[in-house]
């Protein structure tokens, strides 16, 4: 049986705007160069390239087509693209590299959000007949969200502070964090509500970010990294659309992957979580014990660049496995409004 | 060494006013909502669907039993909208709500009309405020309201109107418009950035890629084969040969320039890459491959930080290029 | 570990028009859906997951449509995947779809693109010029015209070349029920005198734009087994890209593409193309794209791609069929376009192709491109086993 592992992981730094284009080149060039340097790879080592953005982000169409001059796309690459976050290009590398077709595959995402008005542009993911006209922005869905846990007594406010000042205080020791802060919940509790129920830590920020995680099949990694984190699950699942249709406070898309990939076990997750009572929504539905650590990177909360902070998560994770702190490690990614749409991977060293 | 200079940025501004036709079922709700009526659509499972679905959530099939339900109902969780945004249903701070109108059994996500979020709460009752001419649309619910009268508010600013919807020969709403208009900051690469200023100054600023030593105009923030950004500064005459080119005459929505006008591949003395201009001076159909060209620029007042300087190209008399030149080119 | 088998089990496909006012997106897209899975004979629970293809979300005004329509692909609960690679998307999202069964992930995938161009307007969704631009820019015709003109130059083709082709494929899409253009009247001179919109290009040598959508069920070994009269079993697939501008491009005969087409038929064990394949639904949006896709997949060489076009060689009747079903310059939702020509491949080696069938197809081709003709995706599907 093929499988297949992750053998290196970098990231643009995570800002809350780039002075660079839509198209991400500024953000790619050094982010791919780095993971060159990282694996020892270079581009023509590459079999398969796949790359996860949005058009809205940038106001036009085809930007995933002016990124890959990052590339050096010539000679003429075997390449995809999805109009998700590239988690989900990784997702499409991985059965690529399962398929025997390649041996390796590069996956990338970027996004400056930082372009447009992101609470306007978000709400054309909604339905585009009886929800989207209205213009619901992502943070309002995501208070009604919280609320509801809130007022159903699945969370409290004091549960969501936790969240965040351990997310804020876990960035203050990654270089690649946008915010980073030492802080307790208490501290955090003072501060005001800016969109009732929700402060300010709660919510995810803005960010212009990018990143890129490289593939190979379990015997070639081998070749590349000493302890390359090999993908023992790779699941995704999708919830109905429909915001006052399904219970919120509940993800059984995030519930049904997680069991598919098999979690139990896990040492530490990367959950994907833009609002901090989403993070306990997630927690939940994957069934992770109480001493699994959670986004020791800080997670969504410290930096969410969107079209790539999904795959920052498998990054993240697998990058544990690969530096030798974890043996077996879950990451997740969400897209689409209040976690529609969810993503797990379960990575083990050997 | 280039002086790092602030990259150049601008607005960017795209809208469509977008339309949207129904199908069944929608067309069925909003032809309802024009006359003040608020239905949905039984499900599989009995539940009622409000707004309506077209294809049931469980078992994807298609929906087509309508319940006409009340316009008023329970708010099921809300959240405060501070600062609202351009077209939201209130443009003031107000609370989004998930309201389960009176025999529905799903919630709508709508506006209440309160103005402060002590004013919310779940489980209040609330019922749809009507446009004042309804015309088949989701905004024909403006908004909600308190129905109790002690927590009831005056009329809340509300968006302007999105254009009326279509009817079919029948008379019922076939199809919606939505507006959708976004504003972006649009930003150039650094080096595109240097060759905009220079065109400012009236000069045709290339830059040669260090691995293959190919000469860009516009410079790139990565050469494309060799994905590092362009470096050595080159400065271009403006002088060239056509490599290729179309006839536009055809009128299209957003359209700059008057068609019919000759759209050209231009390579300019020195470049290794074309890029794309008007050729004029001569009838589009002595325009030729290989024809050699040269820059009409506007007057220097008009000069900006872009290629739109160059008014044209203009042929300059003097014998074509051979093919063989600049074959490597199309 | 050499790769699972896997096979087209049914397609699907809307009647396209340009405007289908009478339906929602949810509803153009279940339209080919429905049609798709009571080809295929497989019912919801059949499915194990859905791949959504479509070109920009600029043109329909929603960020990511499939979560949207998740319940109408009836995805809910289920894996969905978003693919989108420009012009060449319906191409790319079979062959996603594809990898998903060969790779062993999945035993049955539905796959769908559909675009519903009538909701905005594509040219005006293409031409939007940037800040610091120069706008010279109108549309795919314009930005492919000179390409085209340059092809003229370089193959030393005749200029009647595009009418030729126009004609064979708008008849060729008169046998075809679904076709958006059905002109079984058009003649040679009445496309000559079509007003030239993008000289070198004229009115009837260019596709039209479409409302519509096209899905086919993907199915491994067993399922495929289980066809009645026989599945489309795929032999090879391709993709490749290259940057939309560069130093020395060719942009006539892209490196891309020929690096495709020879991977395609590297892997499906194919040495003479013009002699082995019984036809092909190639990316034709603008007529004289025909000859220049038959040299750059190799059918011909460089330079007479056109002398295949002009012996009738490429008629419905001759001994390479290009497009029977009328292909692109009848029918143009541009997102589904590609997989509508994975699909007439499928259907002509499952002998499903009704009045535009090719006697005794046993393997076909089916082509997409997109971008600045720097995006392409290809299969090579056959009635036996590969």
């Amino acid at each position: 049986m093929t499988s297949v592992a992750v053998v290196g992981f970098t990231q643009a730094p995570n800002v809350r705007e780039t002075q660079g284009t839509t198209n991400g080149v500024e953000m790619l060039v050094p982010t791919l160069a780095e993971a060159f340097q990282q694996t020892g790879l270079s581009p023509s080592d590459i079999g398969f390239w796949c790359s996860g953005s949005s058009d809205y982000l940038a106001g036009r169409a085809f930007t995933f087509i002016s990124a890959i001059d990052a590339i050096g796309a010539f000679p003429p690459i075997n390449e995809s693209h999805v109009e998700m976050d590239a988690a989900w290009a990784l997702y499409e590398a991985w059965v690529k590299i399962l398929t025997g077709e390649v041996d390796t595959a590069l996956v990338y995402g970027f996004g400056k959000s930082s372009a447009g008005t992101l609470r306007r542009v978000l709400s054309l993911q909604l339905d585009p007949y009886v929800v989207a006209p209205l213009w619901p922005d992502s943070i309002s869905i995501a208070g009604i969200q919280a609320r509801m846990g809130m007022e159903s007594g699945r969370w409290s406010e004091q549960a969501m502070a936790e969240v965040a000042a351990r997310s804020l205080t876990d960035a203050a020791a990654n270089p690649s964090a946008q915010r980073r802060e030492a802080v307790t919940a208490a501290e955090l509790l003072d501060r005001p509500v800016v969109a009732d129920p929700l402060r300010a830590h709660d919510i995810a920020p803005i960010t212009d970010g990018a990143s890129v995680v490289i593939l190979a099949r379990t015997e070639r990694a081998r070749e590349i990294v000493e302890r390359p984190a090999v993908i023992t699950g790779f699941e995704h699942r999708v919830d109905s659309p429909s915001l006052g249709g399904r219970d919120l406070t509940r993800s059984e898309s995030t519930r049904a992957a997680g069991r598919a990939a098999g979690g139990d076990g896990v040492e530490l997750a990367e959950l994907h979580a833009p609002f901090s009572h989403q993070e306990l929504i997630l927690a939940g539905e994957l069934g992770l014990a109480d001493g699994v650590r959670i986004n020791p990177s800080g997670g969504a909360l410290a930096a969410n660049a969107l079209f790539s902070g999904g795959l920052t998560r498998i990054g993240e994770a697998a990058m544990r496995i690969i530096d030798g702190t974890a043996g077996k490690v879950l990451a997740h990614a969400t897209s689409g409004p209040a976690l529609q749409q969810n993503l797990v991977a379960v990575m083990e060293g050997e | 060494m280039i002086a790092e200079e602030t990259p150049l940025s601008a607005p960017l501004d795209i809208g469509f006013d977008y339309t949207r036709s129904l199908g069944g079922v929608f067309s069925h709700f909003m032809t309802e909502l024009a006359n003040r009526r608020i239905t949905g659509v039984r499900g599989s499972d009995g539940t009622v669907h409000v707004p309506p679905v077209e294809y049931d959530p469980n078992t994807a099939e298609a929906l087509s039993e309508f319940v006409e339900v009340a316009d008023v109902g329970t708010v099921r969780a809300w959240s405060w909208c501070a600062q609202p945004v351009e077209r939201q249903p209130i443009q003031r701070p107000f609370a989004w709500a998930l309201i389960t109108l009176d025999g529905a059994d799903t919630a709508m996500l709508h506006a209440v009309n309160v103005t402060s979020p002590e004013a919310m709460r779940t489980g209040m009752r609330v019922r749809a405020r009507w446009a004042d001419e309804p015309i088949g649309h989701i905004t024909d619910i403006a908004y909600f309201d308190p129905v109790d009268d002690a927590e009831r508010v005056g009329d809340a600013p509300t968006p302007a109107r999105p254009p009326a919807a279509r009817e079919d020969a029948g008379g019922a709403v076939d199809t919606v418009i939505t507006p959708i208009h976004l504003s972006y900051t649009h930003s150039v690469s650094p080096e595109e950035s240097r060759y905009l200023r220079a065109l400012a100054e009236g000069r045709m600023l290339a830059q040669r890629c260090p691995a293959c030593e190919k000469v860009y105009i516009p410079p790139r923030g990565a050469c494309p084969t060799c994905g590092v950004p362009t470096t050595t500064e080159v400065e271009l005459p403006d002088t060239g040969i056509v490599t290729t080119f179309c006839i536009v005459n055809v009128p299209f929505l957003g359209q700059r320039i008057t068609p019919p006008y000759v759209a050209a591949y231009i390579l300019l003395d020195g470049a290794d890459i074309p890029f794309l201009h008007l050729v004029l001076g001569c009838e589009a159909d002595e325009v030729r491959m290989g024809m050699r060209v040269r820059a009409v620029w506007k007057p220097r007042e008009e000069w900006e930080t872009s290629l739109q300087n160059v008014d044209h190209f203009e042929p300059t008399g003097e014998p074509d290029a051979p093919y063989d030149s600049y074959a490597h080119h199309l | 570990m050499s790769k699972q088998r896997a096979a087209v089990l049914g397609t699907g496909q809307t009647h396209h028009k340009a405007k289908r006012t009478d339906v929602s997106m949810p509803g153009l897209i279940r339209e080919a859906v429905d049609r798709a899975m009571a080809d295929a004979q497989v019912d919801w629970p059949d499915i194990d997951a859905v791949v959504l293809g479509k070109a920009p979300d600029l043109f329909e005004g929603v960020m990511m449509p499939e979560l949207f329509l998740a319940d109408a692909l009836g995805a809910s609960g289920k894996p969905l995947l978003r693919v989108h690679t420009a012009g060449s998307v319906g191409g790319s999202t079979s062959l996603v779809a594809a990898s998903l069964v060969t790779s062993g992930v999945h035993r049955r995938v539905l796959t769908v693109a559909f675009e519903k161009q009538s909701e905005s307007n594509a040219m005006w969704a293409l031409s939007i010029a940037p800040p610091f631009s120069m706008p010279v820019g109108a549309g795919a015709g314009g930005y492919f015209a000179p390409h085209v003109r340059a092809y003229i130059r370089r193959a030393e083709a005749p200029e009647h070349i595009g009418a030729l082709v126009a004609v064979k494929d708008r008849r060729n899409g008169a046998l075809n029920p679904y076709a958006h253009l059905r002109q079984p009247e058009i003649t040679f001179e009445s496309v000559q005198a079509s007003q030239v919109l993008w000289d070198p290009i004229r009115y009837d040598e260019t596709c039209p734009s479409s409302d519509g959508a096209c899905a086919m069920v993907l199915g491994d070994e067993a399922a495929g087994d289980a066809v009645p009269g026989g599945a489309a079993w795929i032999h090879a697939t391709a993709m490749r890209t290259e940057p939309t501008t560069f130093a020395g491009r060719d942009q006539v005969n892209p490196q891309s593409g020929k690096d495709a087409a020879a991977a395609l038929w590297r892997d499906g064990g194919i040495t003479d193309p013009f002699a082995e394949i019984d036809v092909a639904e190639l990316y034709v949006p603008f007529s004289w794209f025909e000859p220049m896709w038959l040299e750059n997949m190799g059918f011909a060489e460089e330079g007479t791609g056109w002398k295949l076009t002009e012996s009738g060689t490429t008629e419905l009747g001759g001994r390479l069929p290009i497009n029977p079903s009328g292909g692109v310059m009848c029918t143009n939702p541009i997102g589904a376009s590609g997989m509508l020509r994975c699909a007439e491949a499928a259907k002509q080696v499952m002998g499903r192709a009704g009045d535009y069938q090719v006697d005794g197809a046993r393997k076909a081709v089916g082509h997409a491109y997109g971008g600045g003709s720097q995006y392409f995706a290809m299969w090579l599907v056959g009635a036996d086993k590969p």
